[in-house]
């Protein structure tokens, strides 16, 4: 099976800090691979790399057996690719309509923003997402962090992407919505997205990935399915940078 | 998901009867500031023993706002998008200057238009609206694209343009300007009765066909309405303030002894008890259709919601695929543009183009644009709220000058109430949470 996204010797380098280093991780559809690292390990840039935001100095990106040119987050879109920023990238003084379409915006047939049918669609999705949420008219900023998360979601979602990346997606979230996160997750990874997640959270990591990556600056350590490792192995790659002793 | 919903939900509380002010959709902020705007006339209206609401001094005020007013609705975006322009009020002597040598020297000497030539008003203004678009553009290159803070480009910029105009003029004064350009000015150019008339009843209608289309069009998404009490209020306000409007420059009579000159030059006699009105002014009219277009593209178009949306989160605009360094161009283009339609009805106002036309304009635009509900940290502000401030601003002036308030007086109380509106804005916003 070709894989859904395959990045090939990636490397970016920032006023002479090597940021990422030659990194290589590939990614099926219907799989999610986790990110792991410290912080400054590389684990946003690699994949804001992919979300188009900065561009490679070398390596390639592969998508669908095909090699893909990103230079802006207007081309990651054009693969169906979707991106959960860190800091879930809205405008704060927008209502959530306004947000959901950022950059995409549904027009009438004069050209004009068509605010209505926005609004709508923003609450089909949401109804689906989140159904408690109503605020639709207010800005975001007015919103809860988990109502806020499920906007930046609700735009990845609504899009079709097939390619998901979150960045941290429950790290301002409280229990109960960081469980919405997960049970999305699995729901997305059922209908075959393939899904790069970024934590901090190794628990987290172990329970919803299939694969795990382990940074560290800016290199990859290694790449492990999360049945032959255990979270020890996991957190000894993180600290100390070091594959796993493979049992013979 | 939501805790703070659900807390809401246990704790029982019913939610309060919906306001007034929520039943008509109103913003309570545009409505303080209409208060405001309304004490400001109300108490130099009896400071003045009632010579200050009379349809001529309205009429003044009205033509005296318009060419800051005009600048403040592209200074809104500027501020919006998290920027600055000092320099409009340079750009606008530049534009004048440009546009007065099209018409008295340039077009009459270069191209042999004959002084009077019909298209001379008109070659002359496309030509400072180029100038204005041009300049307005090259600043916003260098502020989008060169990352030179905005404030830094039009400081030069104020130094720059003030003084470009001066070397386009020798530093004289060129006038007297065409007559047909003269005609954008305010009084050399009014509608008369009827025209006034007909144009405030078009436009009644269509602010009532809009309020009607979107209605209809929430209906169709099955969104709550307004009741329709509430829907006939707002159009019954909404047409008594444009007709209330049109009726007070329509009482405004032209003085007899101008109309006898009029008719003396036709070499007519002026018969016996005849009157006429002024009516609107063309740079009032030209003012309204700025404000509607500007509004259009704030609300309407894809340019005015990536304005917003940079100015709220410049980052979140970027991931978005907003090209954010053209959109600070196309902003810096428009304030351009309205700078150069300022010039057209700044320099006509006065029939001629001086060095120091514009001079501290750059002040009371944003001032106006301030005063109006814009805030320097972006991504908040409206169009009408900058005409409003703008009127305000006028309004404190010319009344503190018909009471006879000292002139440094007059500016150490325009400068403090924009100071006390700024911290007013600032207590209602955190007390509303909205922004």
């Amino acid at each position: 099976m070709t894989p859904l996204v395959d990045i090939r010797n990636l490397s970016i380098a920032f006023g002479g800090v090597q940021a990422v280093d030659d990194v290589s991780i590939n990614l099926y559809p219907g799989e999610v691979v986790g990110l792991l690292g410290h912080n400054g390990a590389g684990k946003s840039t690699l994949i804001k790399i992919l979300s188009g935001a900065y561009r490679a100095d070398s390596g390639e990106i592969w998508i669908d057996g095909k090699k893909a040119t990103i230079n802006s987050p207007r081309d990651a879109r054009a693969y169906n690719i979707e991106t959960i920023h860190q800091t879930l990238a809205l405008a704060d003084n927008l209502p959530a309509p306004a947000n959901l379409f950022l950059g995409r915006e549904l027009r009438t047939m004069f050209g004009f923003l068509d605010d209505s049918r926005m609004e709508s669609e923003t609450r089909k999705i949401m109804a689906r997402l989140n159904p408690n949420f109503r605020k639709i008219a207010e800005p975001v900023s007015a919103l809860s962090g988990g109502q806020r998360q499920s906007v930046a979601i609700a735009r990845a979602v609504y899009f079709n992407a097939r390619i998901l990346i979150m960045d941290e997606p429950t790290a301002a979230l409280g229990v109960h919505e960081t469980k919405m996160v997960a049970d999305l997750i699995k729901e997305l990874k059922a209908q075959g997205l393939g899904i790069f997640l970024i934590s901090h959270d190794t628990r987290e990591m172990m329970e919803l990935c299939d694969r795990v990556s382990v940074m560290k600056n800016g290199q990859l350590i290694g790449t492990e399915r999360v049945e032959d490792v255990t979270e020890d192995d996991i957190l000894s790659m993180i600290i100390m940078g070091k594959k796993p002793e493979k049992a013979a | 998901m939501t805790s703070s919903d659900t807390d809401r939900a246990a704790s029982g509380k019913t939610p309060a009867r919906p306001k007034l002010t929520d039943t008509l959709e109103l913003d309570t902020r545009l409505l303080g500031m209409i208060g405001a705007f309304i004490a400001v006339l109300v108490v130099f209206n009896l400071l003045t023993d009632g010579r200050f609401l009379t349809p001529r001094n309205i009429f003044n005020l009205t033509i005296q706002t318009v060419s800051v007013a005009i600048m403040a609705t592209g200074m809104v975006f500027v501020i919006v998008t998290r920027h600055i322009d000092l320099s409009v009020g340079a750009l606008l002597a530049t534009c004048s200057a440009v546009m007065a040598m099209m018409q008295t020297a340039w077009l009459p000497q270069v191209l042999g238009l004959p002084l009077g030539h019909p298209m001379i008003p008109w070659l002359a203004i496309a030509a400072g609206i180029f100038a204005g678009a041009a300049i307005g553009a090259f600043q916003g290159y260098l502020t989008g694209y060169l990352f030179i803070p905005a404030f830094i480009v039009t400081l030069g910029g104020l130094l720059v343009w003030r003084n470009t105009g001066w070397y386009l003029t020798n530093g004289q004064t060129i006038g007297p300007l065409d007559p047909t350009f003269q005609m954008f000015g305010g009084i050399n150019g009014t509608l008369g009765a009827f025209w006034s008339w007909v144009l405030g009843i078009v436009a009644t209608l269509a602010a009532l066909a809009a309020l009607w289309a979107k209605r209809r069009d929430k209906l169709r998404h099955g969104f709550a309405v307004k009741p329709l009490w509430a829907e006939f209020a707002l159009g019954a306000i909404i047409a008594g303030a444009i007709l209330g409007f049109i009726k007070i420059l329509n009482s405004y009579e032209v003085p007899a002894a101008r109309l006898r000159r009029e008719f003396e030059a036709r070499s007519e006699v002026m018969p016996e008890g005849y009157t006429e009105v002024y009516g609107l002014p063309i740079s009032v009219l030209l003012l309204i259709v700025v404000a509607v277009v500007m509004t259009v593209i704030a609300r309407k178009t894809r340019l005015g919601r990536y304005i917003f949306a940079a100015g709220g989160n410049p980052q979140a605009a970027e991931l978005s695929g907003i090209n954010t360094r053209l959109l600070t161009v196309k902003v810096f283009t428009i304030m351009g543009v309205l700078c150069a339609i300022s010039a057209v009805v700044a320099s006509a106002r006065l029939t001629n183009h001086s060095n120091d036309i514009g001079t501290l304009d750059e002040l009371r635009v944003i001032a106006a644009a301030v005063i109006g509900g814009t805030a320097l940290a972006g991504g908040l502000g409206t169009i009408y709220g900058a005409i409003l401030g703008a009127l305000i601003m006028q309004s404190l002036q010319s009344g503190m000058a018909m009471v006879g308030v000292d002139a440094p007086l007059q500016n150490i109380v325009v400068g403090s109430v924009l100071v006390l509106a700024v911290l007013i804005d600032i207590i209602y916003r955190r007390r509303t949470g909205k922004g």
